[in-house]
């Protein structure tokens, strides 16, 4: 029964064959087992999901279902969750209970999803590996010496065990793509504004997107049915209707046109990461795709663009962490100023404190127009880029990540590098389009992901480009072998 | 050497709105500490910012009413800065992009010519919340129900040039967001706040002189003390071959003296940046139209209405027409009295104004509404009451002993116009003074006055004068 599919535990339930509870238990039972050797879950929320699974189950009963209730489901933690826990994987909020709920949290649990717990993550989602986690580094499922990717690192090493049949995770700079494509899992990064943020610990405003971790498209559509739409409380969500999206998935894409950005095939790529999307393009064209090269002359601006946007948005964001109302204090203060230096000196990481500080650099007097301004005119280029691109083709493929997954500690020590496994993801970002990450092969036994960029709002097609893919090959559903 | 005193004004305007500028929250004045701060004011991880509409239709307003520019696109910028009471550790205001440019106010000192003040811009921003340093001990509380709550910064350009104007600028600003129900004006509970640039420069030079910024400036007593004690410091500085320094310096009502608070090597770098969490403020022609529409009788207006359509003179509309709701007393009045806006103006200027100043009280408190007062001026009107008796009768209305009517029927207050009745009265004291009668009619012409008062006596001030003295004549001769 951990095996399945979305799709099928939803049909399970509704015919009677597994109560939620009973799934509730087996993944609970599960977690217990398997959380030691991958860290996955900050806080498991065992008590509050078997309450939660017996109110689906009484649903069930009564009928009124929708399609995720009675699905056990992990929330990473980065979400508000109103008296759970909810501590951004930092030490700054180890102690921080949740006085409300976020509004993509809210929206599971009203279709009657159950949460199994809260996942580790990079700290503040600051990161590629997840290990610059407080409570220290997850676990890759397929080899436990490696990285799960980040900074949804957790939500990817618990689905891709079998821990939870699926999860959210919000991707900054590819933070749900790259776990997704290092852990053999479908991941979506929904358009800017398409799902609320609302309760999600912002990192930097306006890139952060929330989006579903799933084994398939199918499965990501289901979740995408109740993440999407409109939030009167978040002023950058868009309003705009939400398309039922396991509608098109079986669309055909004869025809399809595929733009293969020359700029993602460069000598930065591994070479046998570059035969796998190769094979997946091929594939692609099997369907009844066209496949041509485009160019997007501005990817290499998009890391360093990145890190002056991010972090400048971090600094300001992070600011509210001052030891004074919420999370950790430092002992013994003796005036305001020691209050605050020790209090965010103690309470923050190495690498949240080196954004924070590139970030004020950045944005203070005499720097500003130099970076933060000079930035945001280039995050227009590289905007511009994509959409001369659509104007030619319908999607964008590439890899995920430059590589397979790399070992826990192989780059931890050099932030540029660490920055680098973001090249093709970040640009994605900075100009708020959609983009997926399906599982396509492996490179000696660990998961490659490709890369699939939508236009605005087209997440719909990206799902229905994707399920065609899952329906010709099996990748999707390969398991590592320990779980 | 002759200085020349250059004063530019920044005046926080709280706008009155029900709730907060980016949370529902409300803005009620004077709840327990802390009990109007919701998620989004107390800055928890996660939340964000939704704007208000009805802030941005009180900015325009206010922009639409000093002839300003209100910006098609205007941005909300970051403020960053740490501090207990600033909960996000940034404020969220508008830097390059105001939601009003360009505008101007014309004020008046008594005694010298109307002049027009330019002003730069006004934004809207949130304000922090309160420290509270007493009753801790050593500690310092934070109350944040005044976080999140709209302000309007009006920003003047540096074109005032004395105390005096400055005050009558801020008095002008302080009426007009009356006027146009956008604040309530209210000083002793930070309402309406003001911060002063004070520099000094010779007669006829054009350089700006280093300036000194004065906070804390919470009365219109105290902006007028405060920028003549900091013009007379920057004086003796520079006569004493010293320079200004550039710095913010904290007014002190007590010893009456600004003093430093921070010089601009010790000022912050805010770090201002578009604020990700909120679109740009877009208003388009139509919107800004149906705002238009909205605006009330400006004082401006009002004051040359007064005066072309009532009579009132210069001085009297200008009164007047100080605040909305004195004026709108005055109509009112004038209205319910009938014709006479003279008339009314001397009594609401007199008598109304003088009884208000002596207990202290505002217009809106007055014991005598303008619906009664204009009765009562009715009544002198139609001759039932004499000018000296409604006097009187306006006393009893202060004193709550009811309406104009009510008090002239139960003091008999009515007037005497029956010339039976006085001409009987008359006849009785000319036989009682026969020795002033005589004089009067040898000349003693003095004496008119004496059996005028006789009358009026012998009538308690009832009978009508103009009739008395008619009879008198008449009788006398």
């Amino acid at each position: 029964m951990h095996t399945k599919t979305i799709t099928q535990l939803s049909a399970a339930l509704r015919s009677g064959e597994v109560s939620s509870v009973e799934l509730t238990s087996l993944f609970l039972d599960r977690i217990k087992r398997h959380n030691p050797a991958l860290n996955c879950f900050i806080t498991v929320t065992e008590a509050e999901a078997l309450k939660a699974a017996a109110a689906a189950d009484r649903r069930l009963k009564a009928g009124d279902v929708a399609p995720l209730t009675g699905v056990p489901i992990a929330h990473k933690d980065i979400f508000c969750t109103q008296g759970v826990k909810t501590t951004c994987a930092s030490k700054m909020l180890d102690n921080f209970i949740a006085p409300y709920e976020s509004t993509c949290t809210a929206k599971f649990a009203e279709a009657g999803a159950v949460m199994l717990g809260k996942t580790n993550m990079d700290e503040f989602a600051m990161g590629s590996s997840n290990e610059t986690s407080y409570y220290g580094a997850v676990k890759n499922p397929w080899d436990l010496a490696r990285v799960p990717g980040g900074s949804s690192g957790g939500s990817v090493s618990a689905v891709a065990a079998r821990l939870a049949p699926a999860a959210t995770g919000t991707d900054t700079g590819g933070s749900i793509r790259q776990p997704a494509a290092l852990c053999g899992l479908t991941g979506l990064k929904p358009t800017y504004g398409r799902v609320s943020r609302f309760g999600m610990i912002a990192f930097a405003s306006s890139l952060d997107q929330a989006g579903p971790i799933t084994y398939s498209a199918e499965d990501a559509a289901l979740l995408m049915n109740v993440m999407a739409g409109f939030d009167e409380h978040d002023s950058t969500s868009v309003e705009r209707e939400v398309p039922d999206y396991t509608a098109g998935l079986d669309n055909g894409i004869e025809g399809l046109r595929i733009g293969l950005p020359k700029e993602y095939f460069d000598e930065g790529l591994d070479d046998s990461v570059a035969r796998v999307i190769d094979a997946a393009v091929k594939q692609y064209e099997a369907l009844g795709a066209v496949v041509r090269e485009i160019s997007l002359p501005n990817t290499g601006l998009a890391v360093p663009t990145y890190y002056v946007v991010a972090p400048a948005e971090c600094s300001s964001n992070l600011s509210r962490f001052d030891g004074v109302r919420f999370g950790y204090r430092c002992d013994d203060p003796q005036d305001l100023f020691d209050l605050y230096t020790r209090s965010r000196g103690e309470g923050f990481g190495a690498e949240v404190k080196r954004r924070i500080m590139i970030g004020a650099y950045v944005l203070s007097a005499g720097y500003y127009d130099a970076y933060y301004l000079q930035a945001q005119k280039i995050r227009r280029l590289i905007s511009d880029d994509f959409r001369a691109a659509f104007e030619s083709v319908d999607v964008i493929m590439g890899p995920t990540s430059p590589s397979t997954a790399f070992r826990l500690g192989e780059k931890s020590d050099d932030p540029v590098t660490m920055y680098l496994s973001d090249i093709y993801t970040i640009a994605v970002n900075m100009a708020g389009l959609p983009a997926a990450s399906i599982p396509a092969g492996f490179v000696d036994g660990l998961p490659v992901g490709l890369q699939l960029i939508g236009n605005y709002f087209e997440e719909s097609h990206l799902l229905n480009v994707a399920h065609k893919y899952q329906q010709a090959t099996d990748w999707h559903l390969q398991m590592p072998k320990e779980f | 050497m002759e200085w020349e005193i250059v004063i530019g004004l920044e005046i926080h305007t709280q706008l009155a709105t029900n709730s907060k500028i980016f949370s529902g929250a409300s803005t009620a004045y004077g709840a327990a500490p802390n009990t109007q701060a919701c998620a989004v004011d107390l800055g928890l991880p996660g939340v964000l910012p939704v704007l208000n509409r009805e802030a941005v239709r009180m900015a325009a307003k206010f922009g639409l009413a000093v002839g300003a520019r209100v910006s098609p696109r205007s941005v909300f910028a970051r403020k960053n800065y740490f501090y207990p009471d600033l909960p996000k550790g940034y404020q969220i205001s508008q830097f390059e992009l105001p939601v009003v440019e360009g505008g101007q106010l014309e004020i008046q000192v008594e005694g010298e010519a109307a002049r027009m003040i330019g002003i730069t811009r006004a934004h809207l921003e949130e304000d922090a919340g309160k420290s509270l340093h007493e009753d801790f001990h050593g500690s310092t509380g934070v109350d944040l129900n005044r976080a999140g709550t709209p302000l309007l910064e009006i920003v003047s350009e540096p074109e005032m040039r004395s105390a005096k104007e400055a005050v009558a600028y801020m008095k002008k600003i302080h009426s007009l967001v009356q006027y146009l129900e956008i604040c309530d004006g209210n000083m002793q509970e930070g309402s309406f706040r003001c911060d002063a640039n004070v520099s000094i420069r010779p007669k006829g030079q054009e350089a700006l002189g280093t300036r000194s910024e004065l906070k804390n400036l919470n009365s219109f007593r105290f902006v007028e003390r405060a920028i003549n004690f900091e013009v007379e410091r920057q004086i003796d500085v520079i006569e004493g071959g010293g320079e200004v320094v550039q710095e913010t310096r904290l007014y002190d009502s007590d010893k009456d003296e600004t003093r430093s608070m921070r010089s601009k090597e010790e000022a912050f770098d805010y770090r201002y940046f578009p604020d990700p969490d909120l679109l740009p403020l877009e208003l388009d022609e139509a919107y800004i139209e149906a705002v238009r529409k909205t605006l009330p009788e400006l004082p401006d207006e009002k004051k040359a209405r007064f005066i072309s359509e009532l009579g009132l003179a210069e001085y009297e509309a200008g009164v007047l027409t100080a605040s909305r709701e004195l004026a709108d007393y005055f109509e009112v009045a004038a209205r319910v009295a009938g014709d006479d806006a003279k008339r009314t103006a001397n009594w609401v200027m007199g008598d109304l104004l003088g009884a208000l100043n002596k207990e202290g009280k505002e217009i809106t408190e007055s014991p005598v509404t303008a619906e009664m007062l204009g009765a009562m001026l009715q009544r002198i009107n139609d001759n039932t009451i004499s000018g000296k008796i409604a006097k009187q009768v306006f006393d009893c209305m202060w004193n709550g002993e009811g309406d104009a009517d009510a008090v002239i029927e139960q003091k008999g207050l009515k007037q005497v116009t029956d010339s039976g009745a006085i001409e009987k009265i008359i006849d009785e004291i000319m036989a009682n003074n026969p020795q002033q009668l005589e004089q009067y009619r040898a000349g003693k012409d003095k004496l008119f006055g004496f059996f005028v008062g006789q009358v009026m006596q012998a009538t308690q001030g009832k009978a009508n004068p103009a009739q008395v003295n008619a009879l008198l004549k008449q009788k006398l001769a």
